[in-house]
């Protein structure tokens, strides 16, 4: 994905990546751990699916997409989790969290699609 | 961690900055369906196993791992490249992704706690 003008799509991936990770790190002070990332990620997904499926600007695309979806959910922190919860002797709540955020998120991205052809 | 305007703004500015870093990694990338992104994942997890185990200050923690390192890894892009690739190659990029970014994650966890 990029902008006709590389600058406004790299400010706009900018400050969509500060408002994805401010809302990202309200949710994780509000709500603990695994459901916290479980949400963002499933969320995050849903609105992603919707924004590549819907004819909106390239700068719109970047800025929600790239920027505020892309930061909003996280691998690393989703890494990091899974593989401490198998390391403190919790490997089937590992796997069962591996696996249904991937299923999770994966069912919202295709949702998220569906969504936008249905009113489009 | 307590919920601060300072907290905030130290997240916010990590997320601009891993979310631009991000972007750019994706444009370098070209148009290989998810190669971008599996390359800042496996990096970030890799940097945030080792963050974790450090005895860095609060703020630290909030500006490199809440905001740069976790916005610079992105878990949406990759669940809508598992659907773009299809039921074949989605399956094989998740499989390459988790079996690559768990092992990155337990690698920078491995590095960090050494004495």
């Amino acid at each position: 994905m990029t902008a006709a003008n590389p600058l406004l799509g790299a400010v706009a991936v900018g400050l969509g990546g500060a408002a994805g990770a401010t809302c990202r790190h309200l949710i994780g002070l509000t709500v603990s751990g695994r459901r916290s990332l479980a949400a963002v990620n499933v969320l995050g997904s849903l609105v992603l699916g919707a924004v590549l499926a819907a004819p909106v600007d390239s700068a719109v695309a970047l800025g929600v997409g790239v920027g505020f979806c892309g930061a909003f959910t996280t691998f690393s922190s989703f890494a990091v989790e899974t593989v401490t919860t198998a390391e403190s002797g919790e490997a089937d709540v590992a796997v069962g969290f591996a696996l249904g955020v991937l299923l999770a998120a994966i069912g919202a991205a295709l949702l998220g699609s569906a969504a936008v052809a249905v009113a489009t | 961690m307590e919920r601060t305007a300072s907290g905030v703004g130290l997240v916010a500015l990590g997320g601009f900055v891993g979310a631009l870093a991000r972007y750019g990694v994706d444009v370098a990338a070209g148009d290989v369906t998810g190669a971008g992104t599996l390359l800042v994942n496996v990096v970030g997890s890799f940097a945030l196993g080792f963050l974790v185990t450090r005895a860095v200050g609060p703020r630290t923690r909030l500006f490199v791992g809440t905001g740069v390192i976790s916005s610079f890894t992105t878990y949406s892009t990759f669940a809508t490249d598992t659907v773009a690739l299809g039921t074949v190659g989605g399956t094989a990029y998740v499989a390459v992704s988790y079996g690559l970014g768990f092992a990155a994650a337990l690698a920078g966890l491995a590095v960090g706690r050494r004495p």
